[in-house]
């Protein structure tokens, strides 16, 4: 028998306080450095233009301690728990709690509604959108996003069947980002989720998000649609802002899942240029 | 070009989508609850909490005030979901919105028949955008929270023409 490690549920809600801070105050540098990059190699001039505006933002963000954009959206927590921790307390009320101190902290948005009917604020941000996994070990990974609304929005999924193949799922993905236009803030990093079950498709969209930008998808046949997504979706012309230009998108990233031999499930989880997301090892 | 508000008959007949302006003085904030409300007062014949003549709605839900500032990031929600009160309120006198992102059809229409303008903030640059704002003030609907309306004094506000008065817009 292993040790187990004993954890206290306040360590979690300190870790989540300061990873919600921390995403919304300060823009990752994979998409800081991916917004570098397209702002040397974009030829319109007004889409230049916006992404150093962009840059400028993250830059005075940080300084002044404002965040980034005021959707500071609904919070998407990714936990994985090893098998050798045991943790004292509530992890999701700890979670919840974490939210709730780091928002009035930072001087965040309250985004949050009690119910889509009868539309409350619950004034303090929650309750968080949590996901659990296991893992071996004795330790306990926490990935914060906040996630608004002007980008989730725009997202989309589709259960195609298995004879539309990747062709299907590449017109479907294509034309949700060319129907979202400029609503989810351009340039977009487009999460898709392939295969597994509705629920699930949706979930790996979601994930996919986490990858850094820029990086290779490990998989290289993944690795080669991400490509040729990424280069179709550059064509639109609906760039920064949606004011035109080559970069309407910084990266596609793919995850994909066993599925069943009737279905094709594919899910695109579009997120804005402030994509904030931040993990941490307890 | 620099423009002050409120914004004159003449100002907005010289601009033409895909300017950019740098805007000054006020602008009133309004988005999702707040239009609701705002469409009800009109259909109920009430007047509006501030009078729409050469203003401008700005869709935003800014984060609070930190220590030592007027407001907190203040950047522009997505404007198609409040398309379907636009055409109402620009018929009340209201002539010039800014937000992010194309309108509908019906709101163009408006714009034209009503000579108004829709104005684009870049979306996503709310720390930029807050710093830009001077002055801040909940004139109505309190209870709405970040949804109230707020009138704002900006100084040199970037902003680009995305729909003129002849309905040119920048968005395809
Ligand atoms: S889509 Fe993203 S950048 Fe745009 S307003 Fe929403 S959270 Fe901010």
């Amino acid at each position: 028998m292993n040790d187990i490690r004993i954890v206290d549920a306040k360590k979690i809600t300190e870790t989540v306080r300061d990873l919600c801070i921390k995403a919304n105050l300060c823009l990752n540098d994979d998409v800081r450095q991916a917004l570098f990059n397209a702002s040397l190699s974009e030829e319109n001039q007004t889409a230049k233009k916006v992404l150093n505006l962009l840059l400028e933002n993250a830059k005075l963000a940080e300084v002044n301690q404002l965040p980034l954009c005021q959707d500071t959206g609904m919070v998407i927590v990714f936990v994985t728990i090893g098998e050798n921790v045991h943790v004292t307390g509530n992890i999701s009320a700890a979670i919840n709690e974490g939210i709730r101190v780091g928002y009035r902290k930072g001087y965040f948005r309250n985004s949050v509604i009690d119910s889509p009917l009868s539309r409350n604020n619950t004034n303090d941000n929650t309750p968080a959108v949590i996901h659990y996994d296991f893992a071996p070990g004795d330790e306990i990974k926490i990935t914060v996003m906040p996630k608004g609304f002007g980008s989730e929005n725009m997202g989309n999924m589709k259960m195609l069947n298995p004879a539309d193949g990747i062709a299907g799922a590449e017109e479907f993905i294509i034309e949700t980002v060319k129907k979202a236009g400029a609503n989810p803030c351009p340039p977009l990093i487009v999460g898709v989720g392939l295969g597994g079950t509705m629920e699930k498709a949706a979930l790996l969209s979601k994930q996919a998000l986490i990858r850094a930008v820029g990086s290779p998808n490990p998989d290289p046949v993944l690795n080669e649609l991400e490509e040729r997504f990424l280069r179709r979706i550059n064509q639109l012309d609906i760039g920064p802002a949606g004011y035109g230009g080559l970069t309407t998108a910084l990266a596609v990233q793919i995850v994909s899942y066993p599925t069943h031999i009737a279905g094709f499930p594919v899910a695109v989880n579009t997120a804005c240029h402030a994509l904030r997301h931040r993990t941490e090892i307890i | 070009m620099e423009i002050m508000t409120p914004f004159l008959d003449e100002t907005i007949k010289n601009l033409r989508a895909g300017d950019n302006i740098l805007l000054s003085g006020f602008l009133y904030t309004g988005r999702d609850a707040a239009h609701k409300r705002l469409l009800e007062l009109a259909e109920n014949g009430k007047k509006p909490p501030f009078d729409y003549g050469g203003q401008a709605i700005y869709y935003t839900g800014p984060c609070p005030a930190p220590p030592g500032r007027v407001i907190g990031s203040a950047g522009p929600t997505t404007s198609g979901r409040m398309d379907s009160f636009s055409p109402r309120l620009i018929k009340e006198g209201l002539r010039v919105m800014v937000g992010k992102g194309a309108r509908g059809e019906a709101v163009t229409n408006a714009i034209k028949e009503h000579q108004g303008l829709y104005l684009a903030a870049l979306g996503g640059a709310g720390a930029l955008l807050s710093l830009c704002i001077t002055e801040s003030e909940v004139i109505a609907f309190a209870d709405l929270g970040t949804e109230a309306i707020y009138r704002l004094t900006v100084l040199k506000m970037p902003l680009i023409v995305a729909i003129d008065s002849e309905g040119r817009s920048i968005y395809k």
